[in-house]
């Protein structure tokens, strides 16, 4: 058979932190106006060719609800291009109201190891398309192990074995962070997200490791992420976006230009 | 649901003296609001509604959803919507599953759609990836929808089942397979992509749609 043209690109994901309505430390935005206004930074993401963002909620207060609510209100008003919002999610109610006031898809993580049947609720109710659950792990004695809670409680769940079942249960994408690789800078988990990826035949994006262009590189290549996540090299103008697809596109890998 | 009290003279219009009257059908499928804003950002103002006279009296309706097929078709069957669609006589815009349900068959949940393409819409294989996501192109364009529009344009897709090509379509995209990824008949049209979520050239498209 012939190999079918391919022409869906590889996708570039800043992620915002957001509390209380705001972005989280770690913006080095000269050209800001307010550097914590996260409708104000997804506009600039957006323009300058981001693919998609993610929100990342940690708010913890009884607020939270309405604040991110109003927040994805805003977003949706400015911000041309899709979006996630992840953080806290728990309940159909909860992604019935995000949904509602403009969010594209959410990303539920504990929530979804804690009560896996949320997956197939959201699925039904909503569609697939907007499910992504996130899933953290660590590799331990050669082992990949699902954490909880921002990756601080280690679970007895496989990684793989998560994949396939969150898979099955209607999950559209599938969000890889690993543990060992966050905060690193020193590269994305390549063997573990190629394993991954031909695991699975949902998107997987990538997670947790960028610190250069190159790394971004291998892991379409060689980790065949379908997406890439990053936050603090794109915050911190470390890499820009529109540098970054062009080495992308020079390593012939497909892009939005 | 808004309360909107539609007078045909358009000096009076809901609109509050913007252009044009845009209806977003609102039938419990999608994310709408999303479209709504996509709207506003081009300087025209939409309503949201399901109320037949409403929709009936717009200068250019929107056909809106995300989700199941069978689920969506059944909540256009309770309101009698299915009964209205397909009888407009202005501009129609179907936008990704609303395109599909436009179609004659979905394969998605073995449901009948509207019928106003001549066309059955059935399932990726897994040759690919399943759902489609992220930004692909179009191309072939022939339509006045992509006035400005290049070839090859990238649009944002998020869909498990495609529309093969047919007489009626007037862009194409590849994903395993080349597939409709616009159709038009008369005064319907259906595009696979969020053109609310692609960007400026999406927004474009929406602007086309809206000067037809």
């Amino acid at each position: 058979m012939l190999k079918a043209i391919k022409m869906l690109t590889k996708r570039i994901i800043p992620c915002l932190d957001i509390k209380n309505g705001r972005t989280v430390k770690g913006v080095n935005f000269v050209d800001l106006r307010d550097a914590g206004d996260p409708v104000e930074l997804a506009e600039i993401y957006a323009n300058e060719g981001a693919d998609e963002l993610v929100f990342l909620d940690i708010t913890a207060t009884e607020q939270r609800r309405k604040t991110l609510a109003e927040l994805v209100m805003h977003v949706a008003e400015k911000v041309n291009i899709p979006f996630t919002v992840g953080g806290g999610i728990s309940s159909v109610e909860d992604v019935e109201i995000l949904l509602n006031s403009g969010a594209d898809k959410v990303s539920i993580n504990s929530s979804a190891v804690k009560n896996p049947q949320l997956i197939n609720d959201l699925a039904a109710r909503f569609g697939s398309q907007c499910v992504v659950v996130a899933i953290d792990a660590k590799q331990i004695d050669g082992e990949w192990i699902v954490h909880l809670v921002g990756g601080k409680v280690p679970t007895e769940i496989r990684l793989f074995d998560w994949a396939k079942e969150v898979e099955q249960r209607g999950a559209g994408e599938i969000l890889f962070t690993s543990m060992n690789h966050d905060g690193t800078k020193n590269g994305f988990a390549n063997v573990a997200l190629a394993y991954l990826s031909d695991l699975v035949n949902i998107p997987i994006i990538a997670s947790g490791g960028a610190g250069n262009m190159q790394h971004f590189v291998d892991t379409f290549i060689d980790g065949k992420a379908d997406a890439a996540l990053a936050a603090s090299v794109f915050h911190f103008k470390e890499i820009e976006i529109i540098d970054l697809k062009k080495e992308l596109k020079n390593n012939n890998i497909a892009v939005r230009l | 649901m808004e309360e909107i009290k539609f007078n045909k003279s358009k000096e009076v219009s809901p609109f509050g003296g913007l252009k044009g009257g845009v209806v977003i059908i609102n039938y419990g499928a999608g994310n709408i609001q999303s479209i709504k804003f996509a709207i506003q950002r081009l300087g025209y103002e939409a309503v949201l509604s399901h109320d037949e006279e409403v929709i009936r009296n717009a200068d250019k309706v929107i056909f809106p959803g995300v989700g199941e097929a069978s689920s969506a078709m059944a909540m256009l069957k309770s309101t009698g919507l299915d009964k209205v669609i397909p009888t407009l006589k202005q501009p129609v815009l179907g936008i990704c599953l609303g395109m599909q349900l436009m179609c004659k068959y979905c394969e998605e949940g073995d449901t009948d759609g509207l019928n106003i393409f001549d066309v059955d819409v059935v399932k990726f294989d897994a040759r690919e990836k399943v759902p489609q996501i992220g930004w692909n192109q179009i191309e072939n364009l022939k339509s006045d929808l992509f006035k400005g529009i290049k070839e090859k344009e990238y649009m944002y897709l998020v869909h498990s089942y495609y529309v093969p090509i047919n007489e009626e379509t007037i862009a194409t995209t590849n994903y395993g397979i080349k597939y409709a990824s616009a159709l038009q008949e008369k005064n319907f049209y259906g595009v696979q992509f969020h053109p609310e979520k692609s960007s400026k050239a999406g927004e474009q498209i929406l602007k086309n749609f809206l000067e037809l």
